[in-house]
């Protein structure tokens, strides 16, 4: 196999991206050498050496502890519980969080083996246990697994002095009544609010 | 290779990018995996949770091949459920047991008519009771039925109060008292006759240890398996309800 072929084979390993597609960015790769292949390939070396995962969160960033932990302008006694760092950059995208963060590795699974020590579980009763944080908000998604760790989580907080809530589940913002599936207009109606009068 | 069935999602496994193989346990060829192409879309993500109600089409090339589902939402059942830990801890274990206990492509059309009663029952405030008769009636459906009718030992059809562990039969207050630490307790609503009042959170405890014991020794042990994780939580869960 020769350089370009194993540029195609690891890059059809990307999401989204299959051997044709591969095939495409390879040679786009290839024709743009200087202007981007190098300052690419320098980038993902730098990031690869560069890259840890937060000891507090399990955030990932270039520094450990990372730049959400360590921000003083972001509220310390507001924790959002996220399944994967894909969920907090989805938070941080909608910019209307100033608390911090942390981030399972996943969620509790029966058929995946997943049990509640293959999770950062421990280590978030450990950060609440330790004081300074007042409210836990779940943001697991919400499907079977996602709720079951929620309550997983819900249960073994119980004993440490924070406020535990949840994201609210019902309409999306543009969504049409018509068009919802039936799981989220029950998960509507039964969190609805009185109106302010 | 081609049929539609109704089914219930019993559990799902990524495969691929967006696609996943699914487990169902339909009503007329038992439960039966197929891979859902799109599984991991916007549109079928939801379906496709434990516990829901579907209608799938099935095709493969060959009988013995894994295939593939269409999947259409039924009934989304499991939405009312995922704010009640009880509850969805009730449905994951049902469906964690089901996807242990039962072999593939063996049509179990009591055993779906059972799940599927349950599924709806859960959302009730008897969901717990449901439970544990879901479990017993599991039991008996798999061939190893409890026998609740009358004293092992003396024949008697009153306050019956243990369960032999060996026997899976009934015994008597007075037969079983020599026994009693070796014997496992049977709640009364798991009795064949009518109940006078609501079993207490103590009494769905016991019917848990009792069905529990039974689908270890007699469905998960012989297949080299343990109680699913889903059921031992819903168990401890119940057990710390009862004893607050």
């Amino acid at each position: 196999m020769n350089e370009i072929d194993q540029v195609i084979q690891l890059l059809s390993r990307l999401p989204g991206l299959g051997p044709r597609s591969a095939r495409r960015a390879a040679l786009h790769l290839i024709n743009r050498r200087e202007g981007l292949m190098r300052p690419l390939a320098a980038a993902l070396t730098q990031a690869a050496d560069a890259i840890a995962i937060c000891e507090i969160c399990g955030n990932l960033d270039t520094v450990d502890p990372c730049s959400i932990c360590t921000d003083p302008r972001r509220d310390g006694a507001t924790v959002c519980v996220v399944e994967q760092v894909a969920d907090l950059w989805a938070l941080e995208r909608a910019g209307s969080f100033k608390g911090r963060y942390h981030v399972l590795g996943g969620v509790l699974s029966a058929i995946d083996g997943v049990g509640p020590e293959d999770l950062n579980i421990a280590s978030l009763i450990q950060r609440c246990e330790g004081g300074g944080v007042s409210e836990v908000i779940l943001a697991t998604n919400l499907t079977v697994d996602g709720q079951t760790t929620a309550h997983y989580i819900t249960d073994r907080l119980s004993a440490a002095s924070v406020t535990i809530t949840r994201l609210a589940h019902g309409v999306p913002v543009g969504g049409e009544l018509d068009y919802l599936d039936d799981g989220t207009l029950s998960a509507a109606l039964q969190a609805r609010q009185a109106l302010p009068s | 290779m081609d049929w539609r069935d109704d089914g219930i999602v019993l559990s799902l496994r990524k495969h691929g990018e967006s696609g996943a193989i699914a487990a169902l346990l339909t009503r007329d060829h038992g439960r039966h995996a197929g891979l859902v192409r799109g599984a991991r879309s916007a549109k079928l993500r939801g379906v496709l949770q434990p516990g829901n109600l579907v209608r799938a089409d099935w095709r493969a090339r060959l009988a013995e091949h894994l295939g593939h589902f269409t999947i259409e939402a039924l009934e989304a059942r499991v939405a009312p459920l995922l704010t009640s830990p009880g509850r969805l801890a009730a449905l994951t274990s049902a469906c964690a047991l089901l996807d242990i206990a039962l072999p593939e492509r063996a049509p179990v059309p009591e055993i779906y008519d059972l799940t599927d009663a349950l599924t709806e029952r859960l959302a009730d405030d008897d969901w717990a009771e449901a439970y544990v008769k879901w479990e017993a009636a599991l039991l008996a459906a798999l061939g190893f039925g409890l026998d609740l009718n009358a004293c092992a030992a003396t024949g008697v059809t009153d306050d019956l109060i243990f369960v032999s562990p060996k026997s899976g039969r009934a015994v008597s207050r007075e037969a079983g008292a020599p026994y009693k630490e070796r014997l496992l307790r049977l709640p009364g609503f798991l009795l064949p006759r009518p109940q006078t009042a609501p079993p207490t959170p103590e009494d769905v405890v016991r019917g848990l240890r009792l069905t529990g014991y039974f689908l270890n020794e007699q469905v998960a042990r012989p297949g080299g398996q343990t109680l699913p994780d889903a059921r031992s939580r819903l168990a401890s869960m119940m057990d710390r309800d009862a004893t607050r």
